[in-house]
């Protein structure tokens, strides 16, 4: 690349950058790019607080009142909508200050953090399904974990994107159980290759190539991992007896223990007593 | 079933099975009817007063102490009675006790405690 062709690429993106002048907004630095537009930090000069404002790549602004409707702790709120003076429309929102969930996990993540954050990703799809909402593109690139261990489900629903090939189910149509789907390529994504067999027999069955074979709605999906973590049977897999006598024996390990030291005593004592 | 029930209930019957294992020993044959009987009340005692710190205190940890603590001076009081027979009578009160303080803990509900 010489010297003009530098010159050229500045040029470019110094004049895709969004002019705000109209706005009371004032652009700190880039943040992020998709398919849909960018994702700019910037600053609320009449609040004096850092947002981040999505431009995106058309006029339609769907996707922000999309996003407003669902009013939930784990789905970034909006602020404001508008239009730039090219004609594109932008949304300011919360700027989360933290990790995308690939990244979070890149640390030393246990089961059950790992777990909390999906239980957090499917109660913001469970409450945007409720109210008609699909995400279509669900994928760690799309989960942010705040500093605080707050989740935020961000990019909702835009009509235009068919979601992201690993993510993606193979329906031709993209409904609530296509979320399902997505929902158990996250979970099987998060787990660590020692995994239990209940949990890839929940990552199996949300992610089964027929719709119709995969849980009913998120919440069954949740009530599994629920049921896993509280040491239940879970309802995608049929467990063999001796692995149902084994999550017996580590649910009531304490009463197994202690009914142990009790026989123990009563043969302690016998014994003693015919020495 | 609240806490103070599901511990007496727990009581009676671990109480009664802790009584009935005296049949193996023939020189109590004749009085094994006392024996279960006063096992029984002991265990119902002990699981009574469990239930009742389960409904202020939900602790496994702290229920399993006190259960146990509840067990051996129960079982002191009744070899007391009998001058006699301490090991046999406190030791395995002790460990009953314990699994009357585990057991209301993690059974029964706490709903009256939680209406005030």
């Amino acid at each position: 690349m010489d010297v003009s062709d530098s010159v050229l690429d500045h040029l470019r993106h110094v004049a895709a950058l969004p002019d705000l002048a109209d706005t009371r907004f004032e652009l700190e630095s880039e943040i992020g790019r998709g398919g849909m537009g960018v994702v700019y930090a910037a600053r609320d000069r009449q609040l004096d607080r850092r947002v981040a404002l999505k431009v995106l790549d058309s006029a339609l602004a769907g996707e922000a009142q999309l996003i407003a409707r669902l009013e939930h702790p784990a789905v970034v709120p909006v602020y404001e909508t508008g239009t730039l003076p090219d004609g594109r429309a932008f949304y300011a929102m919360k700027l989360v200050a933290g990790a995308r969930l690939d990244r979070h996990l890149a640390g030393t993540a246990s089961l059950g953090e790992r777990l909390r954050v999906i239980r957090r990703v499917g109660e913001a799809l469970a409450f945007a399904h409720a109210r008609g909402v699909i995400h279509r593109d669900l994928k760690p690139q799309n989960v942010m974990v705040g500093a605080f261990g707050e989740v935020y489900v961000m990019d909702w629903g835009v009509e235009a994107v068919a979601g992201t090939p690993a993510f993606r189910a193979p329906d031709t149509r993209l409904d609530r159980r296509s979320d399902i789907y997505a929902l158990g390529a996250l979970l099987q994504f998060i787990l660590p290759p020692s995994a239990p067999p209940a949990l890839r027999a929940i990552v199996a069955k949300a992610m089964h190539a027929e719709p119709a074979a995969r849980y009913a709605d998120v919440r069954a999906l949740l009530a599994d991992i629920e049921r896993f973590q509280e040491g239940l049977a879970v309802e995608a897999w049929a467990e063999p007896p001796w692995h149902r006598l084994r999550r017996f024996a580590s649910r009531n390990a304490v009463l197994l223990w202690l009914l142990a030291a009790y026989a123990g005593v009563k043969f302690l004592l016998f014994f003693l007593r015919n020495l | 079933m609240n806490k103070i029930l599901a511990g007496a209930l727990f009581g009676l019957i671990l109480g009664a099975i802790d009584g009935a294992t005296a049949w193996f020993y023939p020189e109590t044959h004749s009085a094994i009817g006392g024996i279960l009987v006063g096992s029984s009340i002991k265990g119902m005692l002990v699981g009574l007063l469990s239930g009742w710190y389960a409904r202020r205190v939900q602790s496994t940890k702290s229920g399993i102490f006190l259960g146990a603590a509840l067990g051996l001076l129960f079982a002191f009081l009744v070899a007391l009675m009998q001058h006699a027979h301490y090991l046999e009578i406190m030791l395995p009160g002790f460990v009953t006790g314990a699994i009357i303080g585990f057991l209301t803990q993690r059974t029964g509900s706490v709903k009256r405690l939680a209406e005030r």
